[in-house]
């Protein structure tokens, strides 16, 4: 038992981190149907910032996390506005293999600043850990978890309750009774690749902390994973990518915990896998009926 | 109020609009009927900003909107209800209200025309927490006539705003059209319901084939022979 709940607790630091990333990816294909490939490396890239602003700026951890964010939100309208919105009426095909290749591109850039080598990110929080029933938790994890759900509630929040929310609510749905609404679809987009990208940021921090390292390619991996997180969760669908994100973190630390590490990747393209089958919507996700 | 000038719209080869000429004045209800495909939704996403012509000018109080985007159409008071409703779904009644004052900024000139928008339509009120996307035909009509009303419209455009609907709401949509306009909005409305929309208009245009073919008054075209022959069923 104490071993199960110990699996749980490393489970829901790692699926803290793909729900964030996986919301990133969700919200962008929910606006403008893009599978963002380039998000894990933007990810990747607030890992950078993260540790550029610990190690090389001596910041403390959450002036870092909040530059990361910025910094990442202002990448992802970047590319954005020069990458994906040139191909916005191009077929899906072409704008998937640009995505790939501003992977590539964010990917060997970095290689060529920073090295192809890992960095040691340090450790800014501290290695306290606290023993509850036998389960130890450290003080990374509750950081990254709570870190994760107040960054959840604000997005929430921003999409539910704001003007803002709203308009990129409607442009999903209906891009062109947004535009008769007279809202302004280009920047709509933009607010969401800089609000998924900010997220991919946190993630990378947090990431960095929790795992002590950065590399080029670090987003490679846990870019897939998150992208499995939104599928199964409903891609396109906020609460969907949170939960995904959740779910994959625990089903893998579990199987590690309990097989093997060496097919926790297996178990997570197995569960995809079964879920394009069974449920291509994903869990939370409702084919939609049109009424005309 | 609104003048459209010679417009000609292309979609890739198809010569959509082969210039249309037309317009409305202040406190008119104008119609414009025709076969599908006439270009009639065209003409409506031109002036709504959505497309742009490659060749004419639209003027709208004394100003040429043809090269703006929608977003300064909308502003400057010209709201479209679009054709198949066009409702967001997934989104409550509210919000789709809130939807349609999106460039306002005086809340309590949103708040006063949501208060005049649940007296126009009660059913809205009684569904204001519900999924747009649950709503019936009938029901989606009047909440996208509530939404663009709540832009605060000098000029409605309404694009087939009968399609789909049993008798009995066609004419209660026809109704409600009738004292919009009473109140002051200026209406111009697409339809295949020639007869309805006649009744109701002051003046009609025709078109066919990218063109305005006829133009009288209502009553003028609900006696023309070719209208009856082609839109009134002899």
């Amino acid at each position: 038992m104490v071993q199960f709940l110990q699996q749980i607790v490393n489970g829901l630091s790692l699926g803290s981190i793909y729900a964030l990333i996986a919301l990133g990816y969700t919200m962008v294909y929910g606006i403008i149907k893009l599978i963002n490939f380039a998000h894990g490396d933007i990810y990747m890239l607030g890992a950078y910032v993260g540790f550029i602003c610990t190690v090389q700026l001596g910041l403390g951890f959450f002036p870092a996390l909040i530059i990361a964010m910025v910094t990442c939100a202002i990448i992802g309208v970047v590319i954005e506005k020069i990458a994906y919105k040139p191909l916005r009426n191009a077929t899906r095909i072409a704008a998937l293999i640009t995505a790939i290749g501003v992977s590539y591109f964010l990917e060997a850039s970095t290689q060529k600043i920073m090295g192809t080598s890992a960095h040691s990110f340090p450790d800014v929080l501290g290695t306290q850990t606290f023993n509850v029933l036998g389960v130890v938790i450290s003080m990374k994890q509750i950081i990254i978890f709570v870190v994760t759900i107040l960054l959840m509630l604000l997005l929430q929040y921003v999409v539910q309750k704001t003007k803002i929310g709203r308009a990129m609510r409607a442009v999903s749905v209906d891009a062109d009774a947004a535009q008769l609404m007279g809202v302004n679809v280009n920047a709509t987009i933009s607010y969401t690749f800089a609000i998924g990208s900010a997220l991919a940021g946190a993630a990378g921090v947090l990431v960095g902390i929790y795992y002590n390292t950065v590399s080029p390619l670090m987003g490679l991996v846990p870019g897939i994973k998150a992208f499995i997180a939104a599928v199964f969760g409903g891609i396109g669908i906020i609460p969907g990518a949170m939960f995904g994100g959740f779910f994959i973190g625990i089903v893998e630390t579990l199987v590690t915990g309990y097989g093997s590490s060496l097919y926790k990747d297996a178990v997570v393209y197995i569960i995809l896998i079964i879920i394009l089958i069974v449920k291509p919507a994903g869990l939370l996700g409702k084919n939609v009926k049109e009424k005309v | 109020m609104l003048e459209v000038k010679d417009i000609h719209v292309h979609y890739g080869a198809i010569h959509a609009l082969k210039g249309v000429t037309l317009n409305v004045k202040q406190g008119e209800i104008v119609t414009l009927i025709g076969s599908n495909g006439a270009g009639k939704s065209t003409l409506l996403k031109t002036i709504s900003g959505l497309l742009h012509p490659t060749k004419g000018d639209v003027v709208f109080l004394n100003n040429s909107i043809i090269k703006k985007d929608s977003k300064y159409i909308v502003k400057s008071g010209i709201t479209q209800v679009p054709e198949g409703r066009h409702i967001f779904p997934g989104m409550t009644v509210y919000e789709n209200l809130l939807m349609g004052a999106y460039l306002r900024k005086d809340k309590d000139g949103i708040q006063q025309d949501l208060e005049s928008v649940y007296k126009r339509f009660p059913i809205l009120k009684e569904r204001l927490r519900q999924d747009a996307s649950t709503l019936s035909g009938g029901e989606q009509q009047m909440l996208a006539m509530g939404r663009a009303l709540m832009a605060r419209p000098k000029l409605l455009l309404l694009d087939e705003p009968s399609m789909g609907l049993a008798p009995i709401l066609v004419q209660q949509i026809f109704d409600i059209i009738k004292d919009i306009n009473a109140t002051g909005t200026t209406i111009l409305l697409i339809e295949q319901n020639a007869r309805m929309a006649l009744s109701i208009a002051d003046r009609g245009y025709v078109m066919e084939t990218g063109k305005i073919v006829l133009s009288g008054t209502g009553e003028q075209l609900s006696q023309s022979e070719e209208v009856k022959k082609a839109y009134l069923g002899g």
